[in-house]
């Protein structure tokens, strides 16, 4: 790939950028020339490495040595110690929560030691602005067998075998979703790939696009393959202006090689890929919907049947792959549908992505095994709880998932497995959640979001999430009923059986899943007006319990209105004519003494 | 009037659509880009060039959160309020803006300089709580930060 002696796999994902990586390479490389160092030393700007709990985060090659949280100030020690004098720099390792040891290798932390890497196996590895970098490490090798050594049957066939379901979250077998828009008659078909990534608590696909955006032009090919098509488009949200621009360089250089447009690798094969970007609506996520917005119309769902295998954009046959799905297809191709199935469950084969976030010590990007139990993932991997708090829930699947309790953690990630427990494996999105979260005020929350986002066409959605919101807001408030839970489950019935598309089918499932394994939480707020886990500002009466107060004065020193009064050694007292509310003194009380 | 670079770019974009309405929401960011939102008078030309009727591209552009059919203000801050930033403190980083601002969802402050909007996920979750303004994502913020950040725009 290069003559440099080392190259420092600099990351540049969102998360480091906005820790400061660019500012931080600006002086790595003026620290390197002037120690005449620029010349067998390369700085690669990589995508999302997936740490981005520790970052700006650099992987030297090819040593392997991981370093993190690196500043500025930093450079010139760094550069002195590592790359002159050959010492690697302790105190930039990784630390181990637990015994305080450090790591460090890359692959002996645990964050990574766990992960098997398909869909995400070039992040942080390759310069995702440079194609020999792709192609080096077997790169469009997948796109090559199926335009010069396969027919698009076998292509259909190697999929199936693989038993890869659709990673966007439904998981509609891949394969079959590709045999039958190829049986399905017409001369103009289109491959889409979906980036409208729009689900709370969901960055996989901006990360793989950020990091590895040829994998996924490669997937598109094969699959434009398999199905004859002649052009495809990558509806990706505005929001990921730096997914776009790698996209953009990659769809260049594509062509440029030849990989792209007319004639691909003497083929005869001919297709192109084009970038749509969303305008900030979350529906168009939906497949239907995204088609409509490409098609330049309002993107609202229409009823299936029929389905876009037969009328898709612009009623010609299509098919919709999510990016994480096509990012695993050019490694099937390539090594055959039976090694992407050796590893899974029955009927979940190869890997998932999983964005980590919330209240867990190592939030980013994780890819795992199908059949790992959620503990693993959230224990194991992403660290724990922070601060030594408990556990609540981890919600997965957004808006149309669910929670998982803690007596559920030993649950197989799975997509029967988790739809069993009442969640979905859904695009990725995990959401930790410790003990000071309220689940009724959660539920709240999630209707909100859905409230905001319904398109607004069919009545169930636009207005049953309406009332739904207000029986939730109602009980935050305190002002909750006998009966109210009842409509509320009446009301999800209703929806899930009656709304137009699947975001309205499932835009109950964060109520249904609180109410299954936390209805007391429900009960409490409307039977007792207590919000359990004190987030319901509501129900609280902002006082301080004797007993249970240490008098430590940290309540007295967070209050921003002085309404707290306190003395050394002294009860803190708080006095409501001044309270704002704002809960910082629950915040910062460790002693769980403010009520 | 479009100009002739709004003119020039709205062309680019055309040449990689299937059909005029296809490009319709492109041009509406291409020409919002340089305006700031989408007044009538120039959803009417973006419409003519288009060859569509103003309605047909209204109904596009009321459509999409992001583009602005109201006139905001210099800076459009997009204040993630999607779940994983919940968790992390959203709310009282919406209460720190408010105050600091003196505006609510919706509304522009009374200088001109910033419109502040709720945005459901900006897909930067491992950096919660965040927030956008313009095109650059800031996170994970505390109040303290927000001085600082705001500072960067006029």
């Amino acid at each position: 790939m290069s003559k440099n002696r080392i190259q420092l796999m600099l990351c540049g994902g969102t998360g480091c950028h906005s820790t400061g990586s660019k500012k931080f390479e600006k002086a790595l490389q003026q620290e390197l020339e002037a120690k005449g160092l620029a010349e067998e030393i390369k700085i690669v700007e990589t995508g999302c490495n997936g740490f981005c709990a520790v970052g700006p985060v650099m992987l030297v090659q090819p040593e392997g040595i991981f370093y993190q949280k690196l500043k500025v100030e930093d450079v010139p020690y760094l550069v002195e110690e590592h790359f002159l004098k050959g010492r690697p720099v302790k105190k930039f390792f990784f630390v181990e929560q637990k015994n305080k040891a450090t790591i460090p290798h890359m692959n002996d932390i645990p964050f990574f030691s766990n992960q098997v890497y398909r869909a995400m196996r070039n992040k942080g590895v390759i310069d995702p602005e440079v194609i020999d970098e792709y192609i080096a490490r077997e790169g469009y090798f997948g796109a090559a067998k199926a335009l010069n050594e396969m027919t698009p049957e076998q292509v259909v066939e190697q999929i199936k075998i693989s038993q890869l379901r659709g990673r966007g979250g439904a998981g509609f077998p891949t394969g079959m979703k590709w045999a039958f828009a190829a049986a399905s008659p017409g001369e103009e078909k289109y491959v889409l790939c979906n980036a409208d990534e729009g689900d709370p608590g969901a960055f996989m696909d901006r990360s793989i696009l950020e990091s590895d955006p040829h994998a996924v032009l490669e997937g598109m090919i094969i699959a434009a393959r398999a199905i004859n098509a002649r052009q495809g488009y990558i509806y990706c949200r505005t929001e990921y202006q730096l997914a776009i621009r790698r996209l953009d360089i990659a769809i260049r250089q594509a062509k440029e090689y030849g990989l792209l447009g007319e004639n691909i690798l003497g083929s005869g094969f001919s297709f192109n890929i084009d970038i749509y970007q969303g305008a900030g609506a979350f529906v168009c996520g939906e497949e239907t919907a995204l088609m409509r917005s490409i098609e330049g119309k309002r993107g609202m769902p229409r009823p299936r049947p029929p389905f876009p295998a037969h009328k898709g954009l612009w009623d010609k046959p299509t098919i919709l792959n999510n990016v994480e799905t096509l990012a695993n297809i050019p490694q099937i191709i390539i090594k055959g549908g039976a090694w992407y199935a050796s590893i899974g469950t029955e009927k979940s084969k190869g890997t998932k992505v999983f964005a980590l976030s919330g209240d867990v010590n190592n939030i980013g990007l994780v890819e795992v095994p199908m059949g790992l139990p959620i503990r693993k993932l959230i224990y194991d991997i992403g660290g724990g709880i922070p601060g030594g708090k408990k556990f609540k829930a981890v919600q997965l699947g957004g808006p149309s998932g669910g929670c998982i309790p803690e007596h559920k953690l030993d649950t197989p990630i799975d997509y029967e497995e988790i739809t069993k427990v009442g969640a979905i494996m859904g695009s990725g999105g995990a959401i930790v959640m410790d003990e000071n979260t309220c689940m009724v005020d959660m539920a709240r929350f999630f209707m909100d979001f859905i409230q905001d986002e319904s398109c607004g066409k069919c009545t169930p959605c636009r207005e049953g999430t309406r009332r739904m919101l207000e029986l939730l807001e109602k009980i935050c408030h305190g002002e909750g009923q006998d009966g109210d839970i009842q409509s509320l489950e009446a009301l999800a019935e209703v929806i899930g059986q009656s709304a137009l598309c699947g975001l309205g089918q499932t835009a109950a499932n964060p109520v249904l899943s609180t109410l299954r394994f936390f209805r007391e939480e429900y009960e409490t707020h409307i039977k007792e007006k207590v919000c359990p886990a004190k987030r319901c500002v509501a129900l609280l009466k902002f006082e301080v319990n004797p007993e249970m107060c240490k008098k430590c004065g940290l309540c007295f020193k967070a209050c921003p209105s002085e309404a707290i009064a306190w003395k050394k050694k002294e009860v803190a007292v708080i006095d409501k004519s001044k309270c704002v509310k704002c809960m910082s003194c629950f915040d910062k009380c460790k002693f769980d003494a403010i009520f | 009037m479009l100009s002739p670079e709004e003119i020039q770019e709205i062309q680019t974009a055309l040449a990689h659509c299937e059909s005029n309405f296809a490009a319709g929401l492109d041009a509406l960011k291409i020409v919002q880009r340089r305006r700031g939102w989408i007044s009538d008078e120039t959803l009417q030309e973006v419409a003519r060039f288009l060859e569509m009727t103003p309605a047909e591209l209204d109904s596009v552009a009321t459509f999409y959160s992001l583009i602005f059919r109201r006139q905001v203000g210099r800076h459009v801050i997009l204040l993630c309020d999607s779940v994983s930033c919940w968790v992390m403190g959203y709310e009282s980083l919406f209460e720190a803006l408010k105050k600091r601002l003196g505006i609510g969802f919706g509304q522009t402050s009374a200088d001109g300089r910033f419109t502040l909007l709720p945005h459901p996920c900006l897909g930067a979750c491992e950096r919660a709580p965040v927030m956008m303004i313009d095109d650059e994502l800031y996170g994970p913020i505390e109040e303290e930060m927000i001085e600082k950040i705001l500072a960067r725009y006029e």
